[in-house]
């Protein structure tokens, strides 16, 4: 049970596999891009999950309410700004895939090795 | 009245970062370039203050908005981190006093302004990273000079430059990604994200396993970003095909900012909390560092293409840099620390040399600049200076570190044998490999008649001179640098030993 207990980290680990082999086995770029960014997700995941206390609420003092258990928000900010990191990065590839379709008229991997060896 | 002393750490990453926004709106032509490079000399002036400053014996920490640590956000600025900054901003300072013309020749002028507002992001974020004490604000800096140095190496006119960077945008952000999740794990254990305080927490961490597969994280992490063989593949073509100027910012620093936070982080943090973990630091890392010393020297004799002989000449030193590293001794993290310095100047250097080839040649390959010290006298002189100093020859900077990364290994016994074989294998592989560039250019006959063929239209007309004046001299800058660190090294060694012993907790 003890394992089932932590699934968040299941869940962490077994998408952080899935972006890491679409990153390396496809040669299509976005799919590549698409894996990157599952990549991201997954330690995205890992930071909010790592916030969460069990019954905790939004860390908010109101009026009334004593000895409320707060979840950790820190995670959260931190996470906001691997967010934007990581939107800056899928927007920049894709600009570069762009790019590549432009110049080589391919975005496959294998196609633009091809065109670059001859 | 102000004290802008105090103030030092922090100004070091604003101002270029501020004025990156501000290059953005200089539209007329040539603007984009004197502010950006205004901006880059008054960086460089802000890391020489400090610099002095550090040398007096004074500490630099400076806390954001007066919010004291662990809480609030700490700059600080030591030895180590003064010396990266040097290296940093003055190889951007150099790279663009010398780089307006061969930038111009790369660069679309209405794209101008993007592209040194780029250049001032990537160095806000090289400069940010020794300065910031915080891991998150790291991985931010690393974040913000990756996507711009990104930028820069696509900026030019090469398409092959596209794929190259697609591999090194996909290779950094696993690179930086894999930080994040070591960096998630100590905070998840620890709770905090200071550098000062994650040391002394993790004392009080009872179970050590998340904490040595963040190690592990981090360590791969940043041995991506820092192109530690065999996880170099995206930098040659990247080297290769980037604008040259940007080429000679890139090489002179981008990889050793990454390696100065793997040392800092490891012996910092790590080493004084994991038991045994400086031997599974020497251990993994010390056959990476021969590795790529003997291989990438080996790679460098057979290829063609000139940037990309030195591209992976870079992999092999930085290969020398982690081999002193990996020692774990006060001499050797000396070693290692006095050849991030060096190895900017030489690697600068050539790289500038190589610019200035550029100007006049389309095509740098081998066979294609035979004879070109002809035409080109003071470039290929200042070539073969740099090239010297990269080998490891006496009365230069290169023979410095050499000779402290020698003598480290000669400490360690038997293996240190073994290590001082390998470096005098691969330093004369490097000889080889400088040679076989001094040889085609002073005494290489073209192929195809004795005209080299030449870039631009007014080169065609008048045949292959000199670089312009501004770039070539800034190359001879950098060549006498080469030079003078070899005769008076106090400067690097000085800053080096003192970083090394702060590193391993030595009382100086």
């Amino acid at each position: 049970m003890e394992l089932l207990g932590l699934y968040h980290y299941w869940v962490f680990a077994v998408l952080l596999m899935i972006g890491f082999y679409a990153v390396i086995s496809k040669s299509n770029l976005i799919k590549k891009l698409i894996g990157l960014s599952i990549f991201q997700a997954a330690v995205f995941l890992l930071y909010i999950t790592m916030g969460k206390v069990a019954g905790g609420t939004a860390p908010i003092i109101q009026a009334g309410v004593e000895n409320a258990v707060f979840s950790n928000p820190l995670p959260q900010v931190l996470i906001l700004t691997a967010i934007v990191v990581g939107i800056s990065t899928m927007a920049l590839g894709l600009g570069i895939v762009v790019r590549i379709k432009e110049e080589y008229g391919s975005i496959e991997e294998r196609d633009i090795q091809e065109i670059d060896r001859r | 009245m102000i004290d802008w002393n105090m103030h030092l750490p922090a100004l070091q990453v604003i101002i270029p970062m501020l004025s990156a926004a501000f290059v953005l709106l200089l539209r007329p032509r040539g603007l984009a370039w004197a502010g950006a490079t205004a901006a880059s000399a008054f960086t460089f002036a802000i890391a020489i203050m400090l610099t002095i400053g550090v040398l007096d014996g004074q500490s630099y920490v400076y806390q954001m908005g007066n919010w004291p640590a662990p809480y609030g956000i700490e700059l600080g600025v030591d030895s180590f981190s003064a010396l990266v900054l040097l290296i940093v901003s003055g190889a951007s300072t150099l790279a663009l006093l010398a780089g307006r013309k061969s930038l111009d020749t790369d660069i679309a002028e209405e794209r101008q302004p993007l592209f040194y507002a780029a250049w001032l992001l990537a160095l806000a974020g090289l400069v940010g990273i020794p300065v910031a004490a915080d891991a998150f604000n790291i991985f931010v800096f690393m974040e913000i000079s990756s996507l711009a140095s990104y930028v820069l190496i696509a900026g030019g006119r090469d398409r092959r430059a596209l794929p190259a960077v697609f591999k090194y945008l996909v290779m950094g952000t696993i690179g930086a990604t894999f930080y994040l999740i070591g960096i998630g794990l100590i905070y998840l254990m620890t709770g905090t994200l200071n550098l000062a305080d994650m040391e002394l927490r993790i004392h009080e961490v009872a179970d050590q396993k998340p904490i040595l597969v963040a190690a592990g994280f981090i360590t791969i992490g940043l041995a991506l970003k820092a192109a530690v063989f065999p996880l170099h593949v995206w930098l040659p073509n990247a080297y290769t095909y980037s604008p040259n100027i940007v080429t000679v910012f890139l090489a002179a620093c981008a990889t050793k900012v990454s390696l100065y936070l793997l040392i800092r982080f490891d012996f910092f943090v790590f080493q004084p909390n994991l038991i045994n973990h400086d031997i599974q630091f020497a251990y993994f890392l010390m056959p990476l560092a021969v590795l790529a010393i003997l291989v990438a020297s080996g790679v460098a004799l057979f290829e063609k293409n000139l940037k990309r002989l030195f591209a992976y000449s870079s992999v092999a030193q930085i290969g020398y840099i982690l081999l002193g590293a990996s020692l774990v001794s006060v001499a050797g993290l000396t070693a290692s620390v006095v050849h991030m310095f060096n190895h900017g100047l030489a690697k600068g250097t050539v790289f500038l040399a190589i610019a200035c080839l550029a100007t006049r040649y389309t095509n740098l390959r081998m066979d294609n600049i035979a004879g070109a010290a002809k035409h080109m006298p003071w470039t290929m002189a200042a070539f073969v200076v740099a090239g010297l100093s990269l080998v490891g020859v006496p009365g230069t900077a290169g023979f410095i570190s050499k000779w402290y990364l020698l003598s480290a290994a000669l400490e360690e016994g038997t293996v240190g044998w073994i290590l001082v074989a390998a470096i005098i294998v691969s330093s004369l592989m490097a000889m080889a490999y400088v040679w076989r560039v001094i040889e085609t250019a002073y005494f290489g006959v073209q192929a195809n008649g004795n005209e080299p063929v030449v870039t631009n239209t007014q080169a065609v007309i008048d045949s292959p001179r000199e670089a312009p004046i501004a770039l070539l001299s800034v190359t001879w800058v950098g060549a006498l640098a080469n030079i003078y660190y070899g005769l008076a090294p106090s400067l690097p060694v000085t800053l080096a030993t003192n970083a090394a012993e702060t590193l391993m907790k030595v009382a100086p």
